[in-house]
């Protein structure tokens, strides 16, 4: 039935990138491009005092100078809404360089622009700013005092509190219960593309070449800051170098690339410096959970209380959700999780990869695993016994397969036999131990109606069309397959263009959504094009299919041929000539399913690690990962892989790895370079596998797709710490396991 | 102390801080530009020459996005001075492929799915080849150490291997 | 971050690149760059003109001294890695070498210039915080700040910033020579009293006069060397600075005693840190386990930690317990 959707075709775009001519947004030539620098405050807390240009000014290059004195006003206040909605999505509801305020280190306070890179970099060395500062507060450790219940997260979108039942008294009634407490040090994006925005104006409207998972984010973010019509401002992105959720939300760079590009009438180059990028595109918080488990000897949960702690803005409620998961993959009648929040001086952190669930999971999943042990039960058979057939409103899963994933995992990865006992293998200096967790994300409906265009020319060459962008999703290629399929092409006769607003609308992939909207609206537009095609065709008293049924025309590489006598029938090209129809084309569109739709939706997988901890030194090496998921129709096997790999090695680096913490004296985030704020390299890397459990689901869309980007990430830490129980018998209570965490038994409990 | 510049032998080589003629030598065509000393080998082959192919991932040494050969030894041209290469031979990405032929490296790199965003990518390509040059991919173990200065964020890692070591294999005619 | 406007001078021989520097009062030499224009786009040092000593002819590697090594100062760590003489007569400063960094900047960075190699400390270099080594006087952010890596062995109240290198371990284990021309003649450095340790002036990191320029590194005959070994313990696997290193090269009699010890570690100092105190405590003892520990003890007694890098001790005795008990069996 489809001959191109599901096969391993190698990414079309492959070429570009290999041989480095793709152009991203930091590399568009434009005659008279200027270069700006954003200066960032070197203070947490306080007031810029002066500002003296003199010596700036004097270096020779400068062609402007923008500092919170000259800075436009924003025409509209910023409003922390998730890009996903569809509508303008500031990073945080504070724009920069509007009083002299300084609410974080780092923030913007000036802005440099120059005849290069260099020139712009020794001005804004030379611009004489003078502070006067504050105390600054932004760890738990200093803001504790000060907590507060959050009400809502994400812009409001998400209640902070979510309770059932008695939790109380179940746990104490509870035959077995756990409670650990965690602490997880704040993560940051570090895409290999630090954020760059490339703007030029036209007189009053303005091309962005920006860095986006979403240009229409970007788009909406900007005509409303600017105040100037959706119309005036087109966002263009053909390739990003990495998001992760940094390039997920509209930053304010983005704006005062357009600004600056105005202030000094050229094209304007603003790119985000590596330790930039540590104080400029959000982060994943610092934070500390507590989760508490009753249950029954029998093993099922009775009651889960999960708690969370963490640093957000002086002006946003902001938390990754750390409880929708531990909300609905295991069922438990007596439910309580909520969320708690410092305002610190901080700038808004925001989402990273598989945000509120790789932690959430960690906690949850270490959970489980101290729970099996408690009950001396096997901690597979312990998730599947309490994985319900509904989520936690009572509604059937659209598609579920976590039990599948847990047993294909435990067949590939080797857990049969397994001896549950702590600290029993020894292989030299090394402890080995092995562990499991079990891991869900979301599919989150929370985004407008998406739209694609489908347009063949009468030579039988196609164009697909939507504003999507390419991350290294795939888009492109995954697109590729389901427009040809949806129509009925060979892939080779399709382009598909994206990365553009002026394409049709659809919102930003990031949630794990992006494959989910947007080949939903590409296969309506092939489909509709398709059909449109066939209904010419047996309306045409000059086709060979005339007077058919359009049900009984089927169509394969650009040919429309009669389902009863296939001799019987006509290209696409041959009608579109014979009509003098130089084209046809169609618009598809998707309307997602309400929020309140009647199904649970996560995607569902499960985890594997085995490890090996210096039982000297803590030193903890992964040796080997398995990852089994169930994400519903997979487009592109090979792609898919890749995502979902990528998304255990982040989950890996967030284990071992991935830490930072906020100086408390400057405010400053101690690390602000790849070279000390560690991420894997290929030396980390373990033998790692990946497999499907193929689920259908008619709900997710037509095509029944899940997403990929932030499942294979959630559990992965988890089962890593798990194997480091199993190997050394002490339980990790901090992230990232460093070798004093490991040493000194697994930080604080 | 005040610059005696009169008696330094270095007078009449003292070039910059201005912008002045460099010849640089790339993909075996040679360039004459005007840079001042302070431009990177990196900015002076994405900013003066576009050839963009090139990555700025850090500009501090720590990414390796910004890999080319000089002399045919992989070096980082962030860290590199522009005018510290002129007499030098410097390869890029853009030279790799040969007559709209891709380099198999190339195209094991696609093959194998061995990035996503592509970012990191032309830097990684720049070093396996080297790498298979310096004979250092022996074992996957050797594969791995010594593309460690090579950062992949979206963790192609496995595929990066797979793909250098389908291009040994074939090169060793195995 | 900054890339100021510099004045460039390619220097054709080592009488010229001493000359344009010494006589220019902001004026650096410039090696593989490795270093210097990380710090330089940093903002942390401020030269106004670089001498590019690199077309020097300083990469050579020749025998001195009945089987030692002259290592040219412009020789790239991963030549001098690589060189059959210093794989068999210096193994573990071959495995050092290979240890650090990444190939592309091994094929950079020059071993005079890896002398000159500076800390990692994050004060140091965010060119803001209060930081003596940076700005003599203006205090030390990382006693009271983020100092996991930061050093326990060589400290003041001035600085406790680690000292990077890896080669430098090996280097100071081996007594090797620093040799350099300078404004006023030839010199020739024993390498530990190169390696200066904060006390009050954590800015002078070398006894080195503005000019004076590193021409070679001799590394002494050592037989007790062609056994050495290097092992780096690190948070990553690969292309990170070492959380603890250990050099060593040692003989056991055949009674079982150490009757040579050359040990010298990595990660813990605020210099490369030659153990003299363990040496001292093991040469003419029994090469057991015990005595290694009481050894890396005695190393480690005058270690002054924080709450964040307190482990470090602990973490160091057993490296070298475990290093030397491996070497020995």
């Amino acid at each position: 039935m489809s001959p191109v959707v599901g096969k391993p075709v190698n990414r079309v775009d492959g070429p570009d990138k290999v041989t480095g001519t793709g152009r991203y947004c930091g590399e568009i030539v434009l005659p008279g491009l200027a270069y700006g620098l954003i200066v960032g405050a070197a203070v947490a807390n306080g007031r810029v005092v002066s500002i003296d240009e003199t010596a700036a000014r004097a270096a020779g290059g400068v062609f402007g100078i923008m500092t919170h004195r000259n800075t436009p006003k924003v025409a509209n206040q910023p409003r922390l809404i998730p890009s996903l909605a569809g509508q303008p999505a500031p990073g945080e509801s504070f724009f920069p360089m509007q009083d002299d305020v300084v609410h974080y280190w780092g923030q913007p306070v000036a802005l440099v622009v120059a005849d290069s890179e260099e020139a712009a970099a020794h001005a804004a060395a030379l611009l004489d700013i003078t502070y006067e500062p504050g105390v600054p507060v932004a760890t738990i450790a200093d803001g504790r005092a000060s907590a507060t219940q959050a009400k809502t997260l994400f812009g409001g979108l998400m209640p902070a509190t979510d309770e059932r039942g008695d939790v109380e008294g179940a746990l104490a009634a509870a035959e077995v219960t756990v409670d650990a407490t965690y602490h997880f040090a704040a993560n940051h994006h570090n895409p290999l593309e630090t954020s760059v925005t490339t703007a030029q104006w036209d007189g009053d409207r303005v091309t962005l070449w920006d860095s986006t998972m979403g240009v229409r984010a970007s788009q909406l973010t900007v005509a409303s800051l600017l105040g100037i019509p959706l119309s005036d401002v087109r966002v263009i992105t053909h390739f990003v170098g990495g998001g992760f959720g940094s390039k997920a939300m509209v930053w304010p760079h983005v704006t005062l690339a357009a600004m600056a590009a105005r202030h000094v009438g050229r094209p304007v180059r603003l790119a985000l410096t590596r330790p930039q990028s540590f104080t400029s595109n959000g982060h994943r918080e610092e934070q500390e959970q507590r989760i508490t488990l009753g249950a029954g000897r029998d093993g099922r949960l009775t009651a889960i209380r999960h708690r969370k702690l963490s640093v957000t803005s002086p002006f946003d409620d902001w938390a990754e959700p750390a409880t929708g998961v531990s909300t609905q993959i295991y069922g438990c009648d007596n439910y309580l999780g909520d969320h708690q929040l410092i305002h610190g001086n901080t700038m808004t952190p925001t989402f990273t990869r598989a945000p509120g669930e790789s932690l959430g999971s960690f906690t949850l999943e270490t959970a489980m695993d101290r729970l099996a042990y408690e009950l001396g039960m096997d901690p597979i058979e312990l998730r599947i016994m309490n994985h319900p057939p509904v989520d936690n409103h009572g509604n059937p899963w659209s598609s579920d397969g976590m039990a599948d994933c847990l047993r294909r995992g435990a067949d590939l990865f080797g857990w049969a036999g397994r001896d549950p006992t702590p600290g029993t293998r020894q292989e030299g200096n090394d402890l080995i131990g092995t562990g499991v967790a079990g891991a869900g994300y979301p599919v989150a409906f929370m985004m407008p109606v998406q739209h694609a265009r489908a347009r063949i020319f009468h030579d039988g060459s196609v164009v697909i069309q939507t504003s999507a962008q390419e991350f290294g999703i795939g888009v492109t290629t995954s697109m590729s397959q389901v427009g040809a399929d949806g129509l009925g092409v060979d892939m080779d006769v399709l382009r598909f263009e994206a990365g553009d607003t002026d394409l049709p609308n659809t919102t930003s992939a990031v949630g794990s959504m992006g494959a989910t909207m947007q080949s939903s609206a590409v296969h309506n537009a092939a489909t509709t094009l398709r059909n449109d095609l066939i209904a010419h065709a047996v309306n045409d008293g000059k086709s060979p299919l005339h007077g058919l049924s359009p049900s009984s025309v089927k169509v394969a590489d650009g040919r429309m041929t009669s389902t009863l006598d296939p001799s019987i029938g006509e290209s696409y090209a041959d009608l579109l000539q014979r009509n003098r129809l130089l084209d046809m084309e169609a618009l598809g569109s998707w309307t997602p399913p309400g929020m309140d739709t009647p199904h649970g939706l996560l995607t569902f997988g499960a985890q594997f690690a085995e490890v090996a901890v210096d039982k000297d030194l803590g030193l903890v090496r992964v040796r080997r990962m398995t990852g089994v998921f169930a994400p519903g129709r997979v487009l592109n096997p090979k792609l898919a892989r890749s995502q979902l790999l990528g998304g255990m090695l982040w989950g890996l680096g967030q284990a071992l790895l991935e830490g930072n913490q906020i100086d408390r004296q400057s405010g400053r985030w101690a690390l602000n370079n790849l070279g000390e704020y560690l991420v894997p390299v290929h030396a980390d890397i373990p033998d790692i596998q990946v497999d499907f459990v193929e689920v259908e689901d008619d709900v997710v869309g037509p095509l029944g797709v899940k997403g990929v980007g932030e499942v294979g990430q959630v559990g992965a830490a988890a089962a890593i710490a798990n194997a480091v129980f199993h190997a050394t018998g002490r339980r990790m209570n901090e992230l990232p396991m460093t070798a004093e965490v490991v040493m000194n038994g697994g930080g604080p409990g | 102390m005040a610059i005696n510049q009169s008696t330094a032998p270095a007078e009449t080589g003292l070039r910059g801080p201005r912008g002045e003629p460099v010849t640089l030598d790339v993909n075996g065509a040679t360039y004459a530009i005007e840079l001042e000393p302070r431009v990177s080998l990196l900015d002076a082959l994405r900013d003066h020459l576009d050839m963009t192919g090139t990555k700025k991932g850090c500009d501090q040494g720590t990414c390796g996005a910004c890999t080319v050969w000089m002399d045919g030894r992989r070096v980082l041209s962030c860290l590199t001075l522009a005018y510290s290469c002129e007499g030098h031979q410097i390869a890029t990405i853009e030279g790799i492929a040969q007559d709209g032929e891709l380099h198999p490296m190339q195209q094991a790199f696609i093959d194998h799915d061995a990035f996503q965003c592509g970012y990191c990518t032309p830097g990684q390509i720049m070093s396996a080849i080297a790498l298979l040059r310096e004979g250092n991919a022996t074992t996957d173990a050797d594969i791995a150490e010594h593309m460690s200065g090579n950062i992949c964020r979206c963790q192609a890692y496995p595929n990066i291997h797979a793909a250098i070591r389908e291009v040994r294999d074939a090169d060793d005619g195995g | 971050m900054t890339m100021r406007p510099i004045t460039f001078f390619r220097a054709g021989s080592i009488d010229e690149a001493v000359a344009a520097v010494s006589s220019h009062p902001d004026s650096a030499f410039l090696a593989g760059g490795t270093t210097e224009i990380d710090l330089l786009r940093l903002n942390v040092v401020q030269p106004t003109l670089l001498v590019d000593v690199n077309d020097l002819p300083l990469t050579y590697l020749e025998d001195v001294d009945d089987g030692g090594v002259r290592i040219g100062a412009m020789a790239r760590m991963s030549d001098v890695a690589r060189a059959p003489r210093i794989v068999e007569r210096y193994p573990g400063m071959s495995q050092a070498l290979l240890l650090g960094a990444s190939e592309q900047l091994r094929n950079m960075a020059s071993m005079g210039g890896n002398m000159c190699q500076r800390t990692r400390c994050s004060y140091f270099r965010d060119g803001q915080s209060p930081c003596n080594k940076r700005e003599p006087g203006s205090g030390c952010s990382a006693l009271t700040g983020i100092n996991r890596g930061h050093a326990v062995l060589g400290t003041s109240e001035q600085c406790i910033a680690t000292h990077p290198s890896d080669v430098a371990v090996a280097l100071v284990a081996l007594d090797a020579m620093i040799r350099t021309i300078g404004p006023d003649g030839t010199n020739a450095i024993p390498i530990e009293r190169f390696f200066l340790r904060p006390a009050d002036t954590p800015s002078i990191e070398h006894p080195l006069a503005h000019g004076e320029l590193i021409v070679a590194i001799d590394v002494p005959a050592l037989p007790v060397a062609r056994t050495s070994r290097y092992v780096k313990h690190r948070d990553r696997a690969s292309y990170e600075f070492a959380l603890v290193s250990v050099f060593s090269a040692m003989r056991v009699d055949d009674a079982g005693n150490v009757a040579e010890l050359r040990l010298a570690l990595g990660g813990v100092g605020t210099v490369p840190w030659r153990a003299h105190r363990a040496e001292e405590a093991l040469i003419g003892r029994p090469a057991t386990p015990e005595n290694f520990a009481a050894a890396a003890d005695a190393e480690f007694a005058d270690a002054r930690t924080t709450p964040m890098n307190e482990f470090m001790v602990t973490f160091a005795k057993r490296a070298i317990v475990r290093e030397l008990s491996e070497v020995t069996s």
